[in-house]
């Protein structure tokens, strides 16, 4: 597996560290119910389709990365930096 | 036997000794083991797998069957070598496997009697009662009769390697499709790679008698090594691609070494991560056989493996040779052999209307080969003629062509399945089954030579053209586009075993048998027989027993299909895979400065991750490591002790957004912290548990430094920067860790600062430096900084400075303690200093503690909010029903760690479980055995006396619950 780094380029997949959903991108208002916080942290979705996920290139620049990709295909269909948006 | 004038790669002048069984015997340079035996008349060379029935050589290649050998010995012993694809060298040594006592009579074929109960599943029904015997007597009696080489059972000592490789186009595959595809895309700028299993370049044409532009093709590949080399392309031979990977990765295969020599230091492989942006699957097709009644005797093999042995290494395995086949292509091997004057006793062609394509031989067109004679070697078959007749025809050798299989396996690794394509009766891929993929020539079902250089060379023109490239001027070669004309036999019908996978002893009947019983799928079909598994991966097998399966089962072999396709392609040893990964390249050092210094004072080095960091420092006259521990600790408390605190993770922090970074990591304030101090920092993880903890400090208005414990270095680094970019994009905060660049060292005990003063270019006083303080120092002219913190309960401070100077820093430091009444002291000695003042480590925040199980429910700040806030106030995460953080004071007897507290009358069976003990010690400072653990309603109970049961051990201990903090509970020292 390869994966296109925005600042790197294209790399082996060992040089990154795979952290799981992009959900861990939407964090909930302080505020929120204890509810949203406990879906939040512990529900996940488990698609057989497309899905976002989160990579750290830890062996490279350092960028926190979603990576939209199909968990059928494999085929990856974007590489971002999570601070870029 | 060996055939005059024949023989394009051996070397008649250079004789090579080997043994096979024991017996002395001699081939020729360019041989392979199985080219030497067959010159040698050697045609039984192992037994078969379930039946233990003799076999022979079948094929010329990697998807051999049935001449597996183990080669070497001990250490380097290695089993279920292809003898068809080991070269042969001076010295070699190879047996035959699963036999017993010897491959010429074997006591297990016994066996090949009892077949008719071993067919298919026969484990399945056999074996069910009474249970217990399937482990203790079934299966190892099978395991003892069934089976293949065996492992030494000894670590390898072989060398493998592994290497990375990067190219625009992989051409896998060196015949003639690969050839013109490499040459065609280098000729258009791309970056080459072509790779091919044999030891040299031509795939098919090596076997063939043909012309390519007028000169013997096998001239011509020749030509085209020299031109490919020119063009730039990496060439590599003996190299199999194993298996196709996402985006453009590929796993192979490079034979380098096959000498089993222990002085010869060359790597025996390389397993090769190759990066292709496209790729180019030329690698050919491999011939099926036809099963018949005993189509199993040695002397039975390939039509084309016939031509291979004839034009490559100068072999006919017998002086009669007759062929069976259903196609044009096998009638090659009857008019090669007859020209090269071998005799051919029979050219058998299922098809009724064949026509002659071979000469002057004898000719059956329309018949059969009903069985065969011979049991060790063959020595006739039965054909059965247009007609109905029966006869039998003398013959050593019978070359059988039931037609060729493209050998599309990598196409499909990426889970795509191929298409029947009934004209050819074979499966060809279909289009775009590998993203960046194209598959060309024979693997494609285009057999012929002048397809084959027409459709590579238009590849690799329009694989340069995809990676905008111009296309490049390339001619063609002219070749001969010969006929095919394959009409489908996968089986002769009859009685008796006809075999379809000799590998694993599959036989028509086993499969129909199968289908019977309703094993209808072609993937339960496989497991219910065990057709396809094993070394060959059922290469040879795999089409004609689907074949046999649909059938059966009333379907077309379209919609009965195949197999998953699974990488490797071949057998790829571990060791190759798992190359430069083994012992220390798995587990690599990490070493502090001061590690030779720590050596040479005799200290034990212990693990700390991949970390090594000394136990303890012995001494004349102590005699366990409790002596020295012991001695360390009172070494702190009463003068000064030196420690190397390197290995904590240690990140700096810069820019004006610092302080409200950290706000939110920590779980406690630090943007009210000022420069010049250090505060004590709690990470918590979005679950509300602890994390880890550490001492951050800040060095100036904007620039920070964290500590982490050493075992979380990385992981807490990962957080601070998924936090920052994730959470605070907008805060002007930097990140860098600096765990390597400074070494960092505790100077701890009543005379630390006076230690200090004699290496400080300026004197350390109360005013300027009081407890948590931090700043520059000049250490010795050298430019560091200094920490004043403690984890002994000490007056301490932690000096750091460049690592290139952590060596000197350390000798002096050692030096001048020991002049003091002082020295270096190690991990147990640490250990039991933080034990003494109640410090927790990951035994303590092992990913299941709260900021409230330990004491430390006050420090999440109400202020502000912090990763793990919100839901370390979840309703059970904090009160009386937590395990609380608690000291242990032995009443009399060890608390070793991981044992469990219960009431002093209770029963100490798991439901009255009350805690558990994290850390413990000998405390020579108390003069007590002391342990921390997590207490139910612990910190409610001190003074109680409570139960330790060490069910592992077997301990039982009478303990009082105390104050986690055992010793200066006021903190007095630290800031004396």
């Amino acid at each position: 597996m390869r994966l296109t780094c925005p600042l790197c380029g294209e790399r082996d997949r060992r040089e990154f560290y795979y952290q799981g959903a992009a959900e861990a991108l939407q964090r909930p208002d302080p505020q929120a119910p204890a509810q949203v916080w406990s879906d939040w942290v512990h529900l996940r979705d488990n698609p057989a389709g497309r899905t976002r996920d989160l990579w750290f290139h830890e062996a490279g620049c350092g960028a926190w990365l979603a990576v939209e990709r199909d968990t059928v295909t494999h085929e990856i269909f974007s590489v971002e930096r999570i601070d870029a948006g | 036997m060996r055939v005059e004038g024949y023989g394009r790669e051996i070397d008649r002048a250079q004789p090579v000794g080997y043994r096979f069984d024991g017996v002395s015997r001699r081939g020729l340079l360019g041989d392979t083991l199985a080219s030497a035996l067959l010159a040698e008349d050697v045609r039984l060379v192992g037994r078969s797998f379930k039946y233990h029935r003799p076999r022979g050589v079948l094929t010329a290649g990697s998807e051999e069957p049935n001449a597996l050998v183990t080669v070497g010995r001990g250490a380097r012993q290695d089993p279920n070598v292809r003898a068809t694809t080991l070269p042969l060298f001076d010295g070699l040594e190879a047996v035959s496997q699963n036999r017993w006592p010897s491959l010429d009579f074997d006591a297990m074929a016994l066996t090949d009697l009892a077949a008719p109960f071993l067919g298919a599943g026969f484990y399945y029904k056999t074996f069910m009662w009474p249970k217990a015997f399937w482990e203790k007597l079934y299966e190892p009696l099978i395991r003892r009769a069934a089976g293949l080489g065996a492992l030494s059972g000894e670590p390898i000592e072989e060398q493998y390697e592994k290497a990375f490789g990067f190219c625009d186009l992989l051409v896998i595959g060196g015949g003639p499709a690969g050839i013109m595809a490499a040459l065609a895309a280098a000729a258009s700028g791309l970056d080459v790679i072509l790779a091919d299993e044999q030891d040299r370049l031509g795939g098919r044409l090596l076997s063939e008698d043909e012309q390519i532009d007028g000169q013997p093709a096998h001239l011509w590949v020749a030509a085209q090594a020299q031109a490919l080399a020119g063009a730039g392309v990496r060439v590599m031979t003996g190299t199999t691609v194993t298996g196709v990977y996402d985006q453009g990765s590929f796993g192979a295969l490079e034979r380098i070494s096959a000498t089993q020599d222990p002085a010869d230091a060359t790597p025996v492989a390389c397993f090769w991560r190759i990066a292709a942006r496209r790729a180019v699957l030329a690698a050919g097709a491999l011939e099926r056989p036809i099963a018949f009644e005993n189509n199993d005797r040695p002397g039975v093999m390939l039509a084309g493996a016939l031509r291979s042995y004839l034009h490559r290494w100068g072999v006919a395995p017998g002086r009669r040779v007759a062929v069976f086949g259903n196609n044009d292509d096998a009638h090659r091997t009857a008019r090669d052999l007859a020209a090269a004057g071998v005799r051919v006793s029979a050219l058998v062609d299922a098809r009724p209307d064949a026509q002659n394509l071979a000469g002057d031989v004898p000719f059956y067109p329309g018949a059969v080969v009903t069985g065969t004679t011979g049991r060790k070697g063959l020595t006739g078959i039965m054909l059965r003629k247009q007609g109905g007749a029966q006869i039998r025809v003398e013959a050593q050798a019978l070359g059988v062509s039931g037609g060729w299989n493209p050998t599309l396996h990598l196409a499909c690794h990426l889970g795509r399945k191929p298409v029947w394509n009934p004209g050819l009766a074979a499966f060809v891929p279909g289009d775009g089954m590998v993203p960046g993929m194209r598959v060309v020539g024979a693997a494609r079902g285009a057999f012929d030579t002048a397809s084959a250089l027409a459709e590579g060379a238009e590849a690799g023109l329009a694989m340069a053209e995809a990676l905008g490239r111009r296309r490049a001027d390339v001619a063609v070669p002219q070749a001969v586009a010969a006929g095919y004309g394959i009409h489908a036999l996968w089986a002769v019908p009859g009685g008796g075993r006809a075999w379809l996978d000799f590998q694993n002893d599959v036989t028509v009947k086993d499969v129909t048998q199968a289908a019977a019983e309703n094993y209808r799928s072609v993937e339960h079909m496989k497991r219910y027989t065990t057709q396809g598994m094993a070394t060959d991966q059922g290469k040879s097998s795999n089409v004609g027993a689907l074949a046999v399966l649909a059938d059966a089962t009333a379907r077309s072999i379209a919609e009965t299909g195949v197999t998953t396709f699974r990488p490797p392609f071949v057998p790829v040893p571990i060791a190759a895979m798992g190359a430069g990964a083994q012992g220390k390249g798995f587990a690599p050092e990490r070493r502090t400065t001061s590690d030779a210094a720590s050596r040479a004072r005799g200290a034990p080095m212990i693990e700390a991750g991949l970390w090594y960091r000394p136990s303890y420092f012995p001494r004349a006259g102590e005699t366990t490591w409790r002596d020295a521990c012991d001695r360390e600790v009172r070494m702190v408390r009463e003068s000064v002790g030196i420690c190397d605190v390197s290995t904590l993770g240690k990140i700096a922090l810069q820019g004006p957004d610092t302080g409200a970074f950290l706000d939110l990591v920590y779980a406690n304030m630090f943007s009210t912290l000022k420069p010049g101090r250090v505060r004590y920092g709690l990470m918590l993880r979005e679950d509300g548990h602890v994390m880890d903890d550490g001492t951050t400090a800040r060095l100036s208005e904007q620039e920070w430094v964290m500590t982490t414990t050493t075992a979380a270095a990385g992981q807490v680094m990962r957080h601070l920067e998924f936090v920052q970019q994730a959470y605070a994009p907008d805060k002007a905060v930097r990140l860098t860790s600096v765990t390597e660049h400074w070494a960092q060292f505790a100077v701890a005990g009543p005379k630390a600062r006076a230690l200090l003063n004699t290496l400080l270019d300026a004197p350390l006083d109360d005013t300027r430096w009081p407890f948590m303080a931090c700043g520059p120092v000049t250490v010795c002219g050298i430019a560091g900084r200094l920490f004043r913190i403690s984890f002994s309960g000490e007056h301490a401070y932690e000096v750091a400075v460049p690592a290139r100077y952590g060596a000197a820093l350390f000798e002096r430091l050692v030096a001048q303690a020991e002049a003091m009444g002082g020295g270096a002291y190690g991990m147990e000695a640490l250990n039991v200093l933080r034990i003494e003042k109640g410090h927790i480590t990951h035994a303590e925040i092992h990913g299941r503690t709260t900021a409230f199980d330990i004491g430390f429910g006050r420090m999440v700040s109400a202020k502000k909010d912090c990763i793990g806030k919100v839901l370390s106030q979840r309703p059970g995460l904090t009160g009386d029903s937590r395990a609380q953080f608690v000291g242990l004071r032995s009443l009399g007897g060890e608390i070793p760690a991981g044992g469990h507290l219960f009431a002093e009358e209770a029963k100490p069976v798991a439901a009255h479980d009350e805690g558990y003990v994290t850390s413990t010690c000998y405390s020579p400072t108390l003069g007590e055995v002391r342990a921390l653990g997590f207490l139910t309603n612990g910190r409610a109970r001190h003074g109680e006396r409570i139960k330790m049961v060490d069910h592992m051990r077997g301990i039982t201990t009478l303990c009082e619950v105390t104050d986690p903090v055992a010793f200066d509970p006021e903190g007095g020292r630290v800031r004396g």
